[in-house]
């Protein structure tokens, strides 16, 4: 009975985030500096008028804006639950393990060494860059007889972007020219981006999202214990490769799309957790589908706060997640 | 006790020779390289007042203002990270890895995007102490929990840093496009186009800051020893440990004030300097500011003729060091914690 009635609690969550998704979305493509009414934004995806100016405005600027901010949204609150089982530590997330900072830095090399500019280029430097930043914090964070202690993961990442953030600055300093450009990015911003900026990415945080998916039994497993998830015959070590491969993928592919986006990672799987508990194989989707709605929601508040300007991305999840941070730290970590 | 007090007194006997020498010769490069090399013993000539002034623009304008307010910056984040290092009791707390740095960046921005023009310049130190000493007093009340134990103090430091940042670059994506890179090169920590006016403003911050700091260092010793063994002492915990806190943040503020974020050297500084005399607070004091001031010239003179033409900041230079630095102190601590 009280099996049952679980079962459709956790049911009505899943109902319910996907209506809450749903209508985030459509105000991602309604509300801005100019408000389109809902019955023209069908109309336009349906059928698209050229000649019409808030139909254009929906297809080119909203409609890239709203998918690529769900599609980032979501691979950052599951990379994020993926590092927090990995590491066994509540804090773990892309911008805290340094993986914004890395990715951006790698960018940036790209860019100002090797005139890289396609946007394939930048991903897998950016995937290059997400993996050693994520590389470094975790050897040095679960070096030593504790293993892997909160403090010494967020030290560590504080260290490694503080080290990645000075040398970007100093290249940045180097050439004035591209402060402008870069900055914007580097707050972490989904406008202005076509849609050609996220296709390539697109494939690889897809394939991350589907491996991540499946991956949930293995991942439950992981969680009894490393002791225990041997015993059950599993190979703990492909299972942890996996999750930093997916980790890679996705932090490196949204950090290459919208800069660096932090706290996202962090809050989401919290919230998650404590709506249906810690079964990976719910936590991962609902992760998937609030990351997204969260972040949407972030992006239109971005917009209408002082319009007709907008606050880049990255400013909004610093602020919403930073009290956040300061619960968790307080309140598990005592 | 008394040997090692012997110790420790023959060892100051060489170092602040020692470092003193290393301050000079520091001192003499980074009036003597740049662009244009004036030997050691020109720079003589011209203090003496024998030459006919040709190096009036190099040395007076450009190059001393400089390498000054590095030294004043140096000392003051150096003692600042000392204090913060000896209240909480851990060995990586610095004011800018627990965001007290990033504080005083958003209190100068605030003056630079809000108020440059309307009112005079000399209030910017305040503003950023100001900056400052908010974000300090959001930490500590946010890490209370039964009193604040130093681990959740620098977590949370770690997450209002990650606030503030936001703040700045809120800041400066709303400003003109001019104030942006200039605002985005002091904020990365640079002491590029110093003018003695600069000088005189941040001279008395300094001094006071310092000079309290070593009036309070012997109180400081007994801190150390614990709260209750401190007060059956006689010494008035509470009192102390704030007024401590209001002279680091008033350093690290007004540093930051005039040089913006040069990173990791209240981190550093203080290490060295205990590695090098075995403790004692009230030399310990004078010592990590020779060192950050060393340090942060030095920096700065690597900075500006390594890549020349190009300036870089010094706090590229500052972190490049101080980044690994920090690192492995923390694999060094690895059984601890």
């Amino acid at each position: 009975m009280k099996t049952k009635s679980r079962v459709k609690k956790r049911i009505l969550t899943f109902i319910v985030a996907v209506i809450l998704l749903i209508l985030s979305f459509f105000a991602s493509l309604t509300l801005g500096q100019t408000n389109i009414s809902i019955s023209t934004t069908l109309h336009a995806i349906l059928h698209f008028d050229p000649n019409n100016t808030e139909h254009i405005i929906v297809v080119t600027s909203r409609l890239t804006r709203t998918l690529i901010a769900c599609v980032i949204g979501a691979s950052l609150a599951i990379a994020g639950a993926m590092m927090q089982a990995l590491t066994r530590n509540p804090l773990a997330s892309p911008s805290i393990f340094g993986i914004n900072a890395g990715a951006i830095f790698f960018i940036v090399v790209g860019i100002t060494f090797f005139s890289m500019e396609s946007l394939t280029q930048y991903m897998w430097i950016a995937f290059l860059g997400a993996g050693v930043a994520a590389i470094c914090v975790y050897v040095l964070g679960s070096s030593g007889s504790q293993g892997v202690s909160p403090l010494k993961i967020v030290l560590s990442g504080a260290a490694i972007s503080a080290l990645f953030m000075s040398f970007t600055q100093g290249l940045l300093v180097i050439d004035e020219q591209r402060i402008q450009t870069v900055l914007f990015w580097m707050t972490g911003s989904v406008a202005g981006r076509s849609m050609d900026m996220l296709l390539p990415v697109l494939p690889f945080i897809a394939s991350g999202i589907v491996i991540a998916l499946l991956m949930g039994h293995s991942i439950n497993i992981l969680l009894s214990g490393e002791d225990v998830a041997k015993g059950l015959g599993q190979q703990t070590i492909w299972i942890k490769i996996g999750i930093a491969i997916v980790v890679v993928f996705l932090a490196g592919g949204s950090v290459a799309i919208g800069g660096s986006i932090g706290f996202l990672g962090l809050i989401v799987p919290h919230m998650v957790r404590g709506m249906v508990g810690p079964d990976y194989r719910l936590v991962l989707p609902l992760c998937g589908i609030t990351g997204a709605c969260l972040l949407l929601l972030a992006d239109v508040a971005a917009r209408l706060i002082i319009m007709p300007q907008e606050v880049p991305i990255g400013v909004m999840t610093a602020f919403i997640g930073t009290p956040f941070f300061i619960y968790i730290a307080r309140r598990r970590l005592s | 006790m008394d040997a090692a007090q012997t110790k420790n007194g023959r060892t100051l006997l060489y170092i602040y020779p020692v470092l003193i020498l290393i301050f000079i010769g520091v001192v003499i490069l980074s009036l003597s390289m740049g662009a244009e090399w004036i030997s050691p013993f020109e720079l003589w000539r011209y203090i003496t007042g024998q030459t006919a002034g040709e190096y009036d623009f190099t040395i007076s304008m450009l190059r001393l203002p400089r390498v000054l307010l590095a030294i004043l910056v140096g000392g003051c984040l150096a003692v600042a990270g000392l204090i913060l290092q000896s209240i909480i009791r851990n060995p990586l707390a610095s004011p800018d890895i627990i965001g007290v740095t990033a504080g005083g960046s958003v209190g100068a921005m605030v003056f630079l995007v809000l108020f440059m023009g309307t009112i005079n310049i000399i209030w910017l130190p305040l503003f950023a102490i100001s900056g400052a000493a908010i974000v300090m007093f959001l930490i500590y009340g946010l890490s209370w929990k039964n009193g604040v134990t130093p681990n959740r103090l620098v977590l949370i430091g770690i997450g209002i840093a990650a606030a503030m940042q936001g703040l700045v670059s809120f800041m400066i994506v709303f400003s003109d496009t001019n104030v942006t890179t200039k605002a985005y090169i002091w904020m990365t920590g640079s002491i590029y186009g110093a003018v003695m006016k600069d000088v005189y403003q941040l001279l008395p911050w300094a001094v006071i800051g310092i000079l309290m700091t070593i009036m309070l260092a012997r109180t400081v010793s007994t801190l150390e020893l614990g709260d209750e063994l401190a007060t059956s002492l006689g010494v008035r915990v509470q009192l102390i440990r704030f007024s401590l806190l209001v002279l680091s943040v008033m350093l690290a503020g007004s540093a930051v004030a005039f040089a913006g974020g040069i990173g990791f050297i209240g981190l550093i500084a203080p290490h060295i300097a205990k590695k090098l005399i075995s403790y004692s607070f009230v030399h310990l004091v004078p010592i990590t500011a020779l060192i950050g001031a060393i340090m942060v010239a030095a920096s700065d003179l690597v900075a500006r003729t390594a890549f020349y033409p190009l300036d870089i900041p010094a706090g590229v230079f500052t972190a490049a060091i101080g980044a690994p630095f920090f690192i492995y102190l923390l694999y060094r601590n690895r059984y601890h914690n």
